[in-house]
């Protein structure tokens, strides 16, 4: 079977600066894998160019065996937080209901089948309660459970999430990494980027380490070694005087001039 | 004069009552096109069209063709041309709405201040004249109504989708371009035919301050663009009244009428979180 990502000589960049280059990439059906590096490191230009929202440079990128765009359908993506307008009025219920649209198809109306998806992925995310709430009156952790839900409701092959437990509370992290690994276990592929070293090592399969080019490909073990992670955060390492290092990494603050991109 | 009378009066005279249908028309229709354009920070867009379609009403007067195409023609290019420059230049929109506002509004100015015995109409074109509306406007007004409303009822879930999160819209494969393209030739085409009745300057506030009222008093999007609506009509009805009684210029006291409005709405929400939080 192809894979369901398959990366060969990607370039992508904003303007004049390249953010990432060089990429090589095979990501299995079925695999849950994190995205981990420094801000600027790429993560989300990455995401970004197998949604399709950014076009690449330079090399190809095959989504279930077709070029990008082919199977938008199949994909579902969640941008970063910070990239939505939470005092957009719109209830919880009609955020998710956006994840049937593409199915749907344009001059139609959702069916029973459709309103029965939308609730039936609430429910998996816990929010059916809130069903008829504003987005803006929720918690950090609800909105990402909302989105997640978004996700579920449209039945993609393929998860693409932008920080999925970036700034959540433990208990909503178990919640959307235990959804994620229901996902997998059924054969979906699931992507994610993540500043959580401990949470990629311990709910991952897989880690990508991204710095600008790929650092390492392999088991969620290898955010945990000690040389992966010099060779991916460089200075922002502090050796300790035990012998162990501290990674010194804000999500919130990029060191590239494109923070809302990463 | 009893107050029965001072509401009835006026409607004896059928420029009266053709104004107030048009109020109401262009009300309906910049709530509709207004909503979006509040929700995806474009009012600054709408501003700019407005001015940019001076120039294709003065050539469409020129040249003796309906001002509606004329100006239609300048809005859009204007609307389209802004987002395409955006895409390509590197510069950030303001930057370029900014030049292209001015310069086809300066290209206006020129054209016009070129006609001879041009003063009389100038008042016209900018302040607009919804006393001076005809069947004919009346008819296009409508028209536009009609199918303005008809096509966001047909691609609702694509537009709302596409209006929230352009990038999870975009990787779901909706045409999040071609959309945002269809809703800048929507708001060109509401600003120009409702210029006749507002003018040039104050039409970007018949789009913004209904549907900015709306957002502070309502939670779901359907229900902001019916408040609206029902705020652009109210304002339109009022506001032709005080003009009549008050003897001011229409547009402005239409556009006064609904700044108020937001005025009182935004005063009484905002102490009704203050007493909530206390």
């Amino acid at each position: 079977m192809t894979p369901a990502i398959e990366i060969r000589g990607l370039r992508a960049g904003y303007g004049d600066r390249i953010a990432i280059d060089d990429v090589d990439l095979s990501i299995a059906r079925g695999s849950l894998t994190a995205i981990f590096g420094p801000n600027g490191g790429g993560k989300s230009t990455l995401l970004k160019c197998i949604a399709g929202l950014m076009t690449p440079r330079a090399g190809t990128i095959s989504v279930l065996g077709e070029p990008v765009g082919v199977a938008a359908k199949r994909i579902a993506y969640v941008p970063q937080a910070e990239q939505v307008d939470w005092s957009f009025p719109i209830t919880v219920e009609e955020v998710v209901a956006m994840g049937r649209t593409p199915l749907i198809g344009p001059l139609r109306r959702p069916s029973a089948a459709d309103r029965a998806a939308v609730r039936a992925a609430l429910e998996r995310v816990d929010m059916l309660d809130a069903a008829e709430r504003q987005i803006g009156a929720l918690s950090g952790g609800q909105r990402r459970r909302v989105f997640l839900a978004r996700a579920i409701a449209s039945d993609p092959e393929i998860y693409l999430l932008d920080e999925p437990v970036t700034g959540v509370d433990p208990t909503t992290q178990e919640k959307i990494m235990n959804v994620l690994d229901d996902e997998a276990k059924r054969g979906r592929t699931v992507i994610a980027t993540t500043h959580d070293l401990a949470c990629a090592a311990q709910r991952f399969h897989d880690v990508v380490a991204l710095a600008g080019r790929v650092i390492v490909h392999g088991a969620a073990q290898l955010v945990l070694d000690r040389e992966v992670l010099e060779k991916t955060y460089g200075g922002h390492l502090v050796p300790l005087s035990g012998g162990g290092v501290m990674l010194l990494d804000d999500p919130h603050h990029s060191h590239g001039s494109h923070e809302g991109h990463e | 004069m009893n107050p029965i009378d001072l509401l009835l009066s006026p409607l004896g005279y059928d420029f009266f009552v053709r104004a107030l249908l048009a109020s109401a028309l262009v009300g309906i229709s910049c709530a509709v096109v207004g909503s979006f354009v509040v929700l995806k920070g474009m009012s600054f867009i709408g501003d700019a069209v407005s001015h940019a379609a001076f120039p294709g009403v003065v050539i469409a007067y020129l040249l003796g063709v309906p001002i509606i195409i004329g100006g239609s023609i300048a809005a859009i290019g204007t609307a389209l041309g802004i987002g395409a420059l955006t895409r390509r230049s590197g510069l950030r929109s303001d930057a370029v709405i900014g030049v292209l506002f001015a310069g086809m509004f300066a290209l206006g100015v020129a054209l016009f201040s070129a006609i001879p015995n041009f003063v009389g109409d100038l008042l016209g074109f900018l302040f607009g004249d919804v006393l001076g509306i005809s069947v004919g406007d009346l008819a296009a007004l409508s028209l536009l109504a009609t199918l303005l409303i008809a096509i966001v009822a047909l691609l609702w879930k694509e537009l709302l989708y596409a209006t929230f999160d352009p990038l999870g819209a975009g990787a779901a494969g909706l045409p999040v371009r071609r959309l945002d393209d269809l809703l800048l030739v929507l708001i060109a085409v509401t600003i120009v035919v409702s210029l006749q009745a507002v003018g040039i300057v104050l039409v970007v506030a018949m789009i913004t301050t209904p549907a900015a009222t709306a957002q502070l008093l309502v939670r779901r999007f359907d229900r902001m663009i019916g408040v609206a609506a029902v705020i652009g009509v109210t304002s339109g009805v009022i506001g032709l009244y005080a003009s009549y009684l008050l003897d001011v210029a229409s547009g402005a006291s239409i556009v006064l009428v609904e700044t108020l409005l937001f005025v009182a709405v935004l005063a009484i929400t905002r102490l009704r979180v203050r007493s909530a939080s206390a």
